[in-house]
């Protein structure tokens, strides 16, 4: 999914490991992200405060599967299933190390 | 609700502290209650402001914007704007803001300014927020979200007296007055950068008038750290419901069997005092009866909500919801459909007056009609009659008990059904709707009000006693009705109940029942078992003309054995794993769904799935 060899490719927030700190550059939905339409998807990540410009961290993982994810967005802990996550565009906060899957 | 009063609206998102100031307001003067037709909660009170005016204020569901997401925020969505049926349009907003948690919350305020409604900011939890560090220019805040804004401690009660005083001042002006300051309704559902443009402008407001402090709060991430671990969190959750379960099955039985043993001895009283005859049955068995079935219930409501309510305010519900998130939507449940399924092992009673804590509509109701399926404590003495008068108690495969087997097989048909149900009612009912996708706020840990919950489960219990509680009585006065009427002609031989209307229906729906290989007997006794389902137990021995009701179990099973093939009893079993033999269940589905259709919908799909299983059952074993 996403390559982190290649600098052209996107990070996603879905793919990020436990651990994550970065910046969200922004919302890309793409078709199969979640069972909503992408306006309905994209404003629900907004609302629930995933805008440009955040710092975002993820803290913990679920058990199985490592899903869902508990998100640090801005002084906010949102808990998000990886899918939905996948429409969250990131960049990882220079000099920590990323990890992804 | 009289018209003359003045309408007050708490608008808010979760986890804002709302129920804590609606508690704090109108204290012991609410009512808990459905939107018609919906399994939305509707929270409603009054109270009087120090000058004397009466107030009524509804608790609007918590909402991240107006743009209805879910049932619930379409419900505060249409409320706000003045659209929803029967409601009517607030006088005066209060927007309630967890002032340790502003950014979310204060987009929402500038959304709900479209509206043109009179409004006003109320920053709780503002002693938290003090202490963290979080220092409000209130004067030049309230000039740049241009609503004025006070300061709540909704634990306090000198944290309300500013709202209050504020409250006052709206209600006192003159419809002039409020002409003037209103503006006009231009909300409409936001554009993405209309969306992102708000909270722009909500971020600004917030730099330009909060300080906030310097380090952020880490107890609830080091809290976390533990409690949502993959390994240790599991087992915390594991162990919270256990000690929930058990609290409710075991600590709740003492309670019980005091409740039920203090009504029994006073139906003694009555028929010692009361001369044989109509008056002393009616009111030792019917209304006595009757009353002690509904109050019976009260130990496992109290204690069931006691526990829901602690961990909601403590923050902990969010924390389980994750844990649960992978397990329970792979069995195509809700997240928080856990609770009230675990409590429906004990009774489905306080379990589905538990589905409250799933917010979403659907998902509510559908839980509510699986839960009856989960094998309630009730069934147990009618399995263990059955097993234990036609298992043998051999070992089979060197160490397992025959019966204890029988009986896990019970209790696992009864899962699995509830979740095949449950697959099945999503499949068909909810094919074309998209389930809102698992996003979910974690808010700080905070330490849980206990007034507040004490409050909660006052109005729960009271809510159940006037609203459930009347159609239990009237239920089980109809059942008595049918068992006692019309009474044996004087020199009458065998047992009364079979010269009652009871028998009767039984006589009439014996040819229906004949294929599953009940006999007129069973069909009998499960009229008045249609009370509850442990009722069976008492109503068979009845039947059968042994004396001392469930007491005399062991007696009972013996003559049940000489006289039912295994294939008959077998069915039986079967029957009772779906049947709906609990009128209280009934009518609490009924109060809980806010109509009448599902609780017939649970009657009719519950009987079918009995009839078919008793149907198979039979007939399979008698192939043997």
């Amino acid at each position: 999914m996403s390559d982190v060899s290649n600098p052209s490719s996107k990070l996603l927030l879905g793919n990020a490991r436990r651990g994550f700190v970065g910046t969200i550059q922004g919302i890309d939905v793409v078709e199969g992200h979640s069972s909503l339409s992408s306006h309905e998807l994209e404003s629900q990540l907004i609302e629930m405060g995933f805008v440009e410009g955040a710092q975002v961290e993820i803290l913990h993982e679920g058990a199985i599967g490592r899903d869902p994810i508990a998100v640090r967005v801005n002084g906010i802990t949102v808990a998000l299933r990886r899918r939905e996550a996948q429409a969250v565009v990131v960049k990882a906060v220079a000099g920590r190390p990323v990890t992804a899957r | 609700m009289s018209t003359g009063s003045f309408h007050l609206a708490l608008v808010g998102a979760p986890n804002s502290g709302k129920t804590s100031l609606f508690n704090a307001l109108t204290g012991s003067r609410q009512k808990v209650a459905n939107y018609p037709g919906v399994t939305v909660e509707r929270k409603a009170g009054v109270f009087v402001t120090p000058a004397g005016r009466s107030v009524s204020l509804v608790d609007l569901p918590g909402t991240y914007s107006l743009r209805g997401r879910s049932p619930d925020e379409e419900i505060t969505r249409d409320v706000v704007l003045g659209r929803f049926p029967g409601e009517a349009l607030p006088d005066l907003m209060l927007c309630v803001v967890d002032a340790t948690n502003l950014r979310l919350a204060f987009r929402l305020v500038l959304e709900l300014k479209h509206t043109g409604r009179p409004m006003m900011v109320v920053l709780n939890m503002f002693d938290i927020a003090q202490r963290r560090g979080v220092s409000v220019d209130i004067d030049k805040l309230s000039a740049a979200l241009g609503v004025p804004v006070v300061t709540a401690i909704a634990v306090r009660k000198a944290g309300i007296e500013e709202l209050l005083r504020r409250t006052d001042e709206f209600a006192a002006r003159t419809p002039e007055q409020t002409k003037d300051a209103s503006r006009d309704n231009v909300w409409k559902t936001l554009s993405i950068s209309e969306l992102k443009g708000l909270q722009r402008e909500a971020d600004r407001i917030i730099a330009a008038t909060i300080k906030l402090p310097e380090k952020p709060d880490t107890l609830t991430t080091r809290v976390d750290a533990v409690v949502l671990h993959p390994v240790a969190g599991l087992l915390i959750l594991a162990l919270i419901l256990f000690v929930m379960f058990q609290a409710v099955f075991s600590w709740a039985q003492p309670l019980m069997e005091l409740l039920s043993g203090s009504f029994a001895a006073l139906g003694q009283l009555v028929h010692d005092y009361l001369p044989d005859g109509l008056l002393q049955s009616f009111l030792q068995n019917g209304v006595i009866s009757g009353v002690g079935s509904v109050l019976v219930f009260l130990p496992q409501i109290i204690i069931i909500f006691l526990f829901i309510l602690l961990l909601e305010d403590f923050g902990y519900m969010a924390r389980a919801a994750f844990l649960m998130d992978r397990i329970m939507g792979g069995a195509g449940l809700h997240g928080r459909a856990f609770i009230p399924l675990l409590s429906s092992f004990a009774c489905a009673i306080p379990g589905i007056m538990a589905t409250r804590v799933i917010d979403n509509r659907r998902d509510r109701l559908t839980t509510i009609l699986v839960a009856p399926l989960m094998t309630c404590s009730a069934r147990i003495p009618v399995y263990t009659l059955i097993i234990s008068a036609f298992i043998p108690p051999t070992q089979i495969w060197g160490w397992v008990n025959l019966q204890g087997l029988v009986m896990f097989g019970l209790y696992a048909v009864g899962i699995a059904s509830a979740l095949g149900v449950s697959f099945l009612v999503k499949f068909f009912m909810w094919r074309d709707y998209a389930p809102a996708p698992f996003m979910l706020e974690l808010p700080d840990y905070k330490l849980p009000r206990l007034k507040s919950i004490a409050l909660g489960v006052y109005t729960r219990a009271k809510m159940f006693l006037y609203r459930a509680g009347t159609t239990i009585l009237s239920m089980m006065v109809l059942i008595w009705f049918l068992a006692s009427f019309p009474q044996p002609p004087v020199g009458a031989e065998g047992p009364a109940i079979n010269y009652s209307l009871a028998a009767m229906i039984g006589h009439a729906i014996e040819p229906l029942l004949a294929p599953l290989g009940f006999n007129w007997q069973i069909a009998v006794a499960l009229i008045p078992g249609m009370a509850a389902r442990e009722v069976a137990v008492a109503a068979l021995g009845t039947v059968y003309a042994i004396e001392g009701g469930k007491e005399a179990a062991d007696q009972i099973g013996q003559v049940l054995a000489m006289q039912w093939s295994l294939p008959t009893a077998l069915s039986l079993l079967a029957w009772y794993i779906f049947a709906p033999q609990c009128a209280s269940t009934l009518a609490v589905i009924r109060r809980e769904t806010g109509s009448t259709r599902w609780m017939v919908v649970t009657f009719v799909y519950m009987l079918a799935l009995a009839y078919l299983a008793s149907l198979l059952t039979y007939n399979i074993a008698r192939t043997f």
